[in-house]
């Protein structure tokens, strides 16, 4: 049997995608990145049950964790129930879609490159799994409260508390956390969505997490030029968000049809630029900082009954 | 990456989509030649990969082989936007009954690629949705099926208005979309589809641009790239595994991560400098990549003050500053060159990085941008 499909189709729920439930496989583990991070993880406090690299099976990883062949085996042998994957652009898809129909419940793909082409196809098949996925091309998640961290995110920067943070971006998430941490405003949960055009969680599916998790008090979101995701995330705010949040826009000087970096940030046909986004922002109500530096003193006024730490 | 029309037009022959036949020359002789084989009136039309050549003058009907050369030799040359014409495509002119606007992009909401379609050819597709937003006809695709025939035939006679020649209109789009899918295009455009005075039905441009993140599978459409109209430091920069972007400004930049770049940009704007470049240097950031980072910076003699923002996650800090240790060892750097190093390995950086006195180190974002604005003036 090839391909089980053994998840069931269910209505996602809206608990926070990682805390001491999760019973994690790495999906390239023997590589490079996969290693060096799997050892990370497992060291902030992860459960890192399983590694995947086809072909290395019997093998152990940091002589502990047990290396299976496909994750369709990981999953029977160790009930892993998440997956992060490190495996090269090319097989980036085809492993996403192993994770979904192994039973995996939350797919979070770190690889930078995927082709847009083959995402519109992953995004269906995950659905009908019933499967959440993170990214591509996202440094993935970490929840301080609980020490669990699935990705790349430095757990050095982080700290407990009741910020939720999410954003489109690595390293200036990482800016942005940094300074919570320096202001005392630890976190609940920090989501990098990524920076591809197609990915599997939007704002708004955090937006909607954030909102139900009862760790956070307040929302922190960074978004960036490309696409119309914040303008969707205003329009979802203003309805279904009552916790206070606050934005960042990164991109205001980006010259229009010119790619940033991210496959998404690009401004095409007039649309997708940060001023439209900041206004959505400003229309419903949300602070929006003009600079990075801004964001602690903004959740500071919006949020005034934040516990902070000493 | 973009490619050129008469690129495009090959891919389009190539997938049974018309195109009038027409010939690509560099020099306004060989344009008078290739007029001459039309043997009718032609169009000279100017390849360039930025937008409205139109209007620059880029597009020019001449009625004889002579009128192409004197067209030709004026286009050939021309500055359009910043791009200087190389090639022109000889073009038989053809006369129009009917222009139409067909495309398929990526709708990053829906997740699915568009068909859009227009009765109003000939007008950019964004000034469509402001003047005239009913005109436009739009058919989501699901990637499994493709478009479907009878997708294609409603769309088809939306457009045509005429059962003759929604037929052939209909197989256009059919086959647009399979030429999108099958190449990794993020936008497949015909603008105008025309149809003639003697009900021929035909693509008089062609616009492909391509998901860059997919031609490592499509070698035969890298090498369509025309490395003489992109910016040589971007050239660079690619061949390098940088992620670079050419402003206007004086203080260059040097960022790991697209985010914080866009950010520090941002913030060299804010605080009243004005950046040179958008510079990613990526995750694992080997020494060498710095070097290469900093020797495409310096191409531009506008740059006054580098400004490193460096914030640590897998890119370690002391990788970052063994690069800047060996950049000003072989480059005789003499611009003021400010710090800022933050996170994975930071102790180990900052160690490193006496060796070097001539770097202005910095804590924050806010104060390193500060003081290279200031070092730049």
């Amino acid at each position: 049997m090839l391909a089980d499909s053994r998840s069931k189709k269910g209505n996602r729920n809206v608990s926070m995608p990682i805390d001491r439930n999760t019973r994690l496989v790495v999906q390239g583990i023997t590589g490079r990145d996969g290693s060096f991070h799997a050892a990370q993880m497992a060291a902030y406090g992860t459960n890192l049950v399983a590694g995947v690299t086809p072909g290395k099976g019997g093998s152990k990883f940091d002589n502990t964790v047990p290396i299976f062949d496909s994750v369709h085996e990981a999953v029977d042998a160790t009930g892993a129930n998440t997956s992060v994957i490190y495996v090269r652009a090319p097989f980036a898809a085809d492993a996403i879609c192993e994770a979904a129909d192994a039973g995996v419940r939350l797919v979070v793909c770190i690889t930078e490159g995927v082709p847009v082409r083959d995402m519109l196809r992953v995004v269906p098949f995950l659905k009908e799994r019933g499967a959440r996925l993170l990214g591509p091309n996202c440094p993935g998640l970490i929840a301080p409260n609980a020490r669990v961290k699935v990705g790349i995110l430095p757990a050095s920067i982080v700290q407990p508390g009741s910020v939720g943070v999410v954003s489109r971006s690595g390293t200036l998430t990482y800016e942005v956390v940094y300074q919570l941490t320096r202001a005392g405003m630890g976190q609940s949960t920090c989501i990098g969505i990524g920076g591809d055009p197609v990915i599997g969680t939007n704002f708004i599916d955090c937006l909607r997490l954030f909102q139900a998790d009862e760790e956070t008090e307040a929302i922190v979101l960074i978004g960036e030029i490309g696409g119309s995701d914040e303008e969707e995330a205003a329009a979802f705010i203003k309805e279904k968000v009552s916790k206070p949040v606050v934005s960042f826009i990164a991109g205001q000087t980006a010259p229009p049809g010119k790619r940033m970096g991210h496959a998404g940030a690009i401004v095409t046909g007039g649309s997708g630029t940060a001023a439209d986004k900041i206004a959505a922002f400003a229309a419903v109500g949300v602070p929006v900082a003009k600079i990075p530096s801004e964001i602690t003193s903004l959740v500071a006024s919006a949020a005034p009954a934040l516990k902070r730490a000493s | 990456m973009k490619v050129h029309e008469y690129q495009a037009k090959e891919l389009f022959a190539r997938y049974g989509i018309p195109v009038p036949p027409g010939t690509v020359v560099t020099s306004a002789s060989d344009a008078e030649a290739a007029a001459a084989t039309v043997g009718k009136p032609v169009v000279v039309k100017a390849q360039v990969l930025v937008g409205g050549r139109g209007k620059a003058g880029g597009v020019k009907i001449a009625k004889t082989p002579a009128e192409a050369r004197e067209k030709a030799s004026q286009i050939l040359g021309m500055d359009i936007k910043g791009e200087t014409v190389k090639k022109v495509l000889i073009t038989e002119a053809v006369d129009i009954a009917h222009e139409i606007y067909v495309a398929v992009i990526m709708d990053r909401r829906a997740q699915k690629p568009l068909v859009m379609g227009s009765a109003d050819g000939g007008v950019e597709i964004e000034v469509t949705a402001k003047e005239n937003p009913s005109a436009i006809q739009r058919v989501w695709v699901d990637p499994l099926y493709g478009v479907h025939p009878f997708a294609a035939r409603r769309l088809a006679m939306a457009l045509a208005r005429d059962a003759e020649l929604a037929k052939p209109m209909a197989d256009i789009i059919q086959k647009l979309y399979t030429l999108y899918d099958e190449v990794d295009a993020s936008l497949a455009e015909i603008n105008p589809l025309v149809v003639t005075t003697d009900r021929r039905v035909l693509a008089l441009d062609a616009k492909l641009n391509f998901d860059d993140n997919a031609l490592e599978r499509h070698p035969d459409l890298e090498a369509m790239r025309d490395l003489d109209a992109e910016d040589e430091g971007e050239v660079r920069a690619r061949n390098e595994g940088l992620s670079f972007v050419r402003l206007s400004g004086n203080v260059g930049c040097v960022v790991n991560g697209a985010g914080l770049a866009m950010a520090t940009m941002d913030l060299v704007k804010h605080y009243g400098g004005q950046p040179a470049n958008f510079l990613d240097i990526g995750g694992s950031s080997r020494p060498e990549k710095v070097v290469a980072a900093l020797s495409i910076i310096l191409q531009d003699t506008s740059v006054k003050s580098i400004l490193f923002n460096i914030f640590g996650g897998i890119t370690r800090c002391d990788d970052v500053a063994r690069g800047l240790v060996t950049a000003f060892a072989q480059m005789n750097l003499k611009l003021p060159v400010v710090v800022r190093l933050t996170g994975t390995n930071e102790k180990e950086a900052r160690e490193i990085l006496r060796q070097v006195p001539a770097i202005h180190p910095a804590e924050t974002m806010d104060e390193a941008v500060k003081k290279a604005i200031a070092l730049a003036a």
